[in-house]
């Protein structure tokens, strides 16, 4: 029973009190650093230094009218944008923290960890729910029944089994480093040297697959405004068109807390600076969590960074890409990784 | 008490997608009531306490096999059986008859080897237990699997650059 509340409070913290806001500066991140990128100053008025523009922003979806065309299939219209919040957050059911702090709560005595669920199958989980992403984009671009929503969900269902493949791979490598499925394992792994340095190639590949999953530019093909319109979402307005929008910011926060955990060390902190200074338990585990969570904010920051500076792919350079290099990189990759295990 | 409800509330949507798959008029209707009845067996696998099978369950087949299926029905735009009801009318004289000796064979067998099994070891389902036996015990059955899949591979490859080469 116990557990059982604990679970439901961690899931309202993460989500209402983590995800959400964070998107929300996200938002904001993502205007200002293009405004900065492209020496500009983006918005700034709302609020200090804007702050506030993302909840002008909410209250302006909330408000603006909501038009269903009369063309599209109206059952599936209606769940798609839902569908498509479905998988992004639920990945992060998995996703570690901070270690584990053992208390007592009234006299019993609790541990509790920093994740919602310690799945003895975590990595698979997570390749799973990546794989029912591209759920929402194609039913979306089928409902909307537009040649552009079409084209937009047919290249994001392609585009995504290409990249979960070199995804599955780089992952594989993760796994036969730490010999477990376990998150929390394959954190507790890297305790002495991060994967990054040991597994360089699979970070890449992970990266970069990463940023096809999430369709980030330069992978955003299933929404170039530029040849389709608006892709998968152009039927979409107000409310529902803004949940395809935190989707895709769901998922880049999914993603980079999945790189930080997977190559990063997760909520490790580096260089021993924990063992010197040696705090109280509790404040370990803070400043454990806040490693995790200043990890996580760079690679969100990374994502911006690139969308901003690097030109959109063609559609058949990223399908070469992800066949031609990714897969049989993430196969090499592999084998390398046996070999070193062998050896040492 | 709690594992009870929730098996039936799994197997009710298993079978009410299991119905909608072959009731309904449009593909794509059909394709997303397969996926749902995928997700209420996962459910029963988990139930079971085998983790690893549902999420397998769910990554290959609704995560991978069904967005194909997705991906053709889009592509072909298959909408003949929409546009002409009753298109496929004789194929009900075939179809139930199957059904019902299909239902009654299952029927039988269920019903003569039936016995209250209990779930003891909680660790059957879990990667180290399944890793184990397929690697010791069927080591030569998992061979032969990977074997067959990459003849399978080989073959798709093959047809579908000689078609490349017909268009040229």
């Amino acid at each position: 029973m116990l557990e059982a509340i604990l679970a439901l409070i961690k899931i309202g913290v993460v989500v209402f009190l983590v995800i959400l806001p964070l998107v929300m500066m996200l938002i904001l991140a993502e205007r200002r650093v293009s405004a900065f990128i492209q020496n500009r100053l983006g918005p700034n008025r709302v609020g200090w230094q804007g702050m506030m523009q993302p909840v002008a922003d909410g209250l302006k979806f909330l408000f603006k009218e909501d038009v269903i065309p009369g063309h599209v299939d109206r059952f599936l219209y209606l769940i798609a944008p839902g569908i498509i919040l479905f998988p992004a957050l639920l990945t992060f059911a998995v996703v570690p923290f901070g270690d584990q702090l053992t208390t007592y709560i009234g006299h019993t005595l609790v541990t509790i960890r920093f994740q919602i669920a310690d799945l003895n199958v975590g990595v698979l989980y997570i390749v799973a729910v990546a794989s029912l992403g591209v759920y929402g984009l194609v039913i979306g671009g089928y409902s909307s029944n537009n040649k552009y929503s079409m084209l937009g969900g047919l290249r994001s269902s392609a585009q995504m089994i290409s990249y979960e493949l070199p995804l599955g791979l780089a992952i594989i490598s993760v796994v036969m480093m730490s010999g477990s499925l376990r998150l929390q394992d394959i954190v507790v792994d890297q305790y002495e040297i991060w994967n990054v340095f040991r597994q360089p190639l699979g970070f890449i590949i992970f990266l970069v697959a990463s940023f096809a999953e999430t369709n980030r530019l330069p992978f955003d093909l299933p929404e170039a405004e530029q040849e389709l319109v608006g892709g998968y979402h152009t039927e979409y307005s107000s409310m529902k068109f803004a949940s395809f929008f935190l989707a895709e910011y769901i998922n880049m926060i999914t993603a980079s807390a999945l790189i930080t955990t997977l190559f990063f060390g997760g909520w490790h902190v580096p260089f021993g600076i924990l063992e010197a200074i040696n705090l109280p338990v509790l404040w370990e585990q803070i400043i454990q969590i806040l490693a995790f969570s200043l990890k996580t904010l760079f690679f969100l920051f990374f994502f911006i960074w690139v969308r901003w500076t690097l030109p959109r792919f063609r559609y058949d350079q990223l399908m070469n890409l992800g066949w031609k290099s990714m897969v049989p990189l993430g196969l090499l990759n592999i084998v390398l990784t046996a070999i070193g295990i062998a050896v040492f | 008490m709690l594992q009870l409800t929730l098996f039936y509330i799994f197997a009710v949507l298993a079978v009410l997608g299991g119905i909608m798959v072959v009731v309904h008029r449009n593909p794509i209707y059909s394709a997303l009531s397969l996926i749902l009845t995928l997700f209420a067996l996962a459910g029963e696998y988990i139930l079971l306490m085998a983790h690893f099978i549902a999420i397998v369950h769910i990554a290959v087949y609704a995560g991978a096999i069904m967005v194909l299926f997705l991906f053709v029905i889009m592509l072909l735009n298959i909408r003949i059986e929409e546009r002409a009801p009753g298109a496929l009318r004789y194929m009900v004289y075939i179809g139930v008859p199957m059904a019902a000796i299909l239902f009654l064979q299952l029927g039988y067998l269920a019903f003569k080897g039936f016995q209250e099994v209990y779930v003891k070891n909680t660790d059957v389902g879990t990667v180290e237990r399944i890793g184990q036996a397929l690697f010791s015990k069927y080591v030569l059955p998992f061979e032969i699997t990977s074997i067959l899949l990459v003849v399978a591979m080989v073959g798709a490859v093959y047809l579908s650059k000689r078609k490349l080469e017909i268009v040229e």
